[in-house]
């Protein structure tokens, strides 16, 4: 509200620093850098001050130094000799792959528990409210450390496998559960397997052609083409016509008992698979309850609107409820990607080493380098985090609703 | 109508008769909830043999559980090769797994004392009907359980409150000169009264004093009750003030206020532990020495402050743009304005966004035990599953430690969902 003339005009007084709404805004906003200023300075002096009392400084030296230590789960070449800075990547690898691993799975268990909590069935429906209460209200840390208590006591130690009456079998002479991790068949890939790769990856590339094409064609023209059993056929015939041409390139590698343990395959190590399962059972829970908000969401007209339509329960599902209700359901499902991330950091509880165990865990106590190596540490989370969130925004933009 | 030519008509009603058996009462509700169609009889078949296995291998474990013993091997005595838990371990070891393994024993009245209060303290903010009077006892309660858990003599209390309480007074003197001048006051008078108190208690140090207990001493449940009272009662202040910088249209605040945010919500909150265990001592002055726990505390606080703040940022975007021009129309400056008209409403949309919060919070302080703190977790996973007496009793202690987070988290988080419902009904 400008008056055209007297207050605009007035002499400059000091008391209109803090006064004057003109002026204010600036008088703040520098005083709070200069507190900033200040508290950094200070925090600063403190640190240089400490580091000269312990004869320390900052340096990143000791990523180079060799680590010195074991990692038994690691997906790149790795031994002892390897840096800190090997040692840190492969925790970095491992990080991502439990939250890979386990981001897939609780969506799996989480959209499963939603849609079943919401489900006809009345001991179903209480079933799946009392796993989502349990497991939301009970710490993760102490899930981890159940969970995996559980595949240490549950599950049969690799010599029960031994003699002539086993106490456990493999599975389909294939998979061995054990207390010391799961191990499957490793395919072996021989000269002339990329054909095959590229053959399938061609097939794959095809399917997705078609389905264009065919969902084209059914908005142009009207005309439905059918979809499932093309796309199967381009999944298989391809692939395996090339398999038997370039003579069968890619073999298997069963695990095999040798002496107390089994020899061969991939091996999960129990830590791997009792964190992956952990974190996405937990996780699970709460994606479920995204799950069954998002679809609560929807208003009832749609699905009666669509049962109106003489669509089947199934079709309103699909077609009408799952496409909104996923506007709602995604951002909170993203975040709880993030979370899961962040949680598996929890890994070192149970000696999985993933990147918080190398280098915020054996690395910072070897080294005794505490600033750079937590430093590091929140570096990297804080990239996941904000690439996530990226992508979370580019989505959200996407999806909103067009409003003409 | 008397020369009907109808051989027989009824003149009176049939008396009702009861629905067909397959159409009332049980088995109807039967039928139509677990045998409506083919995959529901299949559903239903699957969820009962999931409760069957689950009740037949951990029936038998719980009802032959071993109540008393003082080692795992009296309890291998008692079952005789029955499976069977050992339920002896929580009771052998109850005062540890509460207070952890170093507060003393005579001293034990005291924290239990400081809960029992907490729950008065507690009730006037979670109850709307509870008398407003208690909520002077809601004030004074932090000073006092201060007193109760960590000991030492009152006057350590009584000088801290007696700090705030002058603040208060100076404020309200100065509040006629402007909210920036009346709280520079404020903090400043807090300041005097507080450096006077420290004179009186080095005089008074007997003074009504109970022993004192270091808080390295603090341990198991207990610690866990305290890291979240306390981080949660500090982060709602910093909460608020993150959220109404990151609203500011101050670019230099906002931006510091989001940066803030963002990193802190960034982070996994072990990295922040990480922190505050090895490497905040060092941006501490030179030979000053701050315990593990104050440190810790610092940390969670500043963790879920952010999380509160965007919450808050939440109710704060959820009001209507009326309420601040309406604020402004009453010539009402910007600290008035927040005070009296916007903070009360966006806080009461936000009080169950910041219980989930509280829950989180409460549940992420079992983090602590992996920076080798011995809370409830690290009580069982360090001394109580090491000693020789008890190494192997791993269900028991993570069920008790899984159901008694489970009962207090469940609880408020009903009561988080009661409240939406209260303030639903407000609003129509």
């Amino acid at each position: 509200m400008d008056l055209p003339n007297g207050s605009s005009e007035a002499p400059f007084s000091v008391s209109m620093l803090v006064n004057d709404k003109r002026y204010r805004g600036y008088t703040f906003q520098f005083i709070a850098l200069l507190l900033l200023i200040f508290a950094m300075a200070y925090l600063g002096w403190n640190l240089t001050q400490n580091l000269a009392a312990k004869g320390l400084n900052i340096s990143y030296q000791f990523l180079r130094v060799p680590a010195g230590y074991d990692i038994n789960q690691r997906l790149i070449e790795y031994t002892s000799q390897s840096t800190h800075l090997r040692a840190s990547i492969v925790g970095v690898l491992n990080t991502l792959l439990i939250a890979f691993l386990g981001c897939i799975m609780a969506t799996v268990i989480g959209v499963f528990a939603g849609i079943l909590r919401l489900s006809n069935n009345w001991i179903v429906a209480k079933l799946m409210a009392i796993y989502v209460e349990i497991f939301r209200n009970v710490p993760v840390l102490i899930w981890i450390l159940i969970i995996s208590g559980i595949f240490i006591v549950a599950l049969p130690q690799p010599r029960s496998f031994r003699g002539e009456n086993p106490e456990a079998t493999m599975l389909w002479d294939a998979f061995a559960f054990t207390g010391r991790g799961i191990y499957a068949p490793k395919p072996l890939f021989n000269e002339g397997s990329s054909f095959v790769i590229v053959a399938f990856l061609l097939s794959l590339a095809a399917i997705f052609a078609y389905r264009r094409y065919a969902r084209e064609k059914l908005y142009s023209e009207g005309v439905l083409l059918p979809t499932r059993w093309p796309s199967i056929a381009l999944f298989f015939v391809p692939t395996v016509v090339v398999f038997f041409i370039a003579g069968s390139p890619i073999g298997v590698e069963y695990p095999e008992l040798k002496g107390f343990n089994f020899k061969g395959g991939i091996w999960a190590r129990g830590s791997l698979i009792a964190l992956w399962f952990a974190l996405s059972i937990y996780t699970g829970a709460f994606i479920a309850e995204n799950v069954r908000a998002g679809i609560q969401a929807i208003s009832k007209g749609q699905t009666e609107a669509a049962a109106a339509l003489g669509m089947r329960p199934n079709f309103v599902m699909n077609l009408v409820v799952l496409p909104q209700a996923l506007r709602v359901i995604i951002p909170p499902l993203i975040s709880q990607y993030l979370n899961l991330t962040k949680n598996s950091s929890l890994a070192i509880a149970v000696g999985y080493m993933d990147i918080t165990g190398t280098l915020g865990g054996i690395t910072l106590n070897q080294t005794g380098r505490a600033i750079e190596a937590v430093l590091l540490l929140m570096l990297f989370y804080l990239i996941i985090s904000l690439s996530i969130s990226a992508v979370m925004n580019v989505y959200n933009n996407s999806v909103k609703i067009k409003e003409r | 109508m008397a020369d009907n030519t109808a051989s027989f008509v009824r003149n009176q009603l049939i008396p009702e008769s009861p629905p067909p058996s397959s159409e009332t009462g049980a088995i109807k509700w039967v039928r139509e909830n677990l045998f409506s169609s083919p995959l529901n009889i299949f559903m239903t078949v699957v969820s009962l043999w999931a409760i069957y296995s689950l009740i037949i291998n951990v029936a038998p474990w719980f009802i032959n559980g071993v109540w008393s013993g003082s080692s795992v091997r009296d309890c291998y005595e008692v079952l005789d090769g029955a499976t069977g838990a050992c339920f002896a371990v929580l009771k052998e070891r109850w005062p540890q797994l509460i207070y952890g393994f170093k507060y003393p024993a005579s001293e034990f009245w005291r924290p239990n004392l400081a809960a029992i209060l907490l729950c008065i303290a507690i009730a006037p903010v979670l109850f709307r009907t509870v008398s407003r009077k208690l909520f002077f006892f809601t004030l004074i309660y932090p000073f006092l359980a201060f007193w109760l858990v960590w000991g030492g003599t009152i006057l350590t209390s009584i000088v801290a409150f007696a700090g705030f309480l002058v603040a208060l007074l100076s404020f309200r003197k100065l509040e006629n000169h402007g909210f920036v001048i009346a709280l520079i006051g404020g903090c400043a008078a807090a300041l005097v009264c507080w450096i006077l108190g420290g004179y009186i208690i080095d005089l008074g140090e007997n003074f009504v004093a109970l022993p004192a207990v270091p808080s390295r001493d603090m341990g198991g449940f207990m610690l866990n009750l305290i890291l979240g009272t306390v981080c949660v009662s500090l982060s709602l202040p910093l909460g608020i003030v993150l959220a109404l910088g990151r609203q500011s249209n101050m670019p230099i605040i906002k931006w510091i206020c989001v940066f803030f945010i963002e990193f802190i919500r960034g982070v996994p909150l072990i990295t922040l532990l990480f922190v505050a265990n090895v490497v905040l001592a060092y941006f501490f002055p030179p030979d000053t020495n701050i315990d593990l726990i104050l440190r810790v505390i610092i940390m969670i606080t500043l963790f879920s402050a952010a999380y509160i703040a965007e919450v808050i940022r939440g109710g704060l975007a959820a009001l209507p743009s009326g309420q601040y021009e309406a604020a402004n129309s009453l010539g009402l400056d910007y600290a008035q304005s927040m005070r009296l008209i916007i903070l009360p409403q966006a806080l009461k949309v936000s009080i169950p966004g910041i219980v989930n919060v509280a829950v989180g919070l409460f549940k992420d302080t079992t983090l602590v035990s992996i920076i080798s703190m011995f809370d409830l977790i690290g009580m069982i996973r360090g001394p109580i599953l090491a000693s020789t007496a008890w190494s192997g009793v791993y269900w028991e202690l993570f069920a008790f430690a899984a159901m008694i987070f489970f009962i207090v988290c469940y609880s408020i988080s009903q009561y988080s969902q009661w409240l939406e419902r209260q303030l639903e009904t407000d609003h129509r």
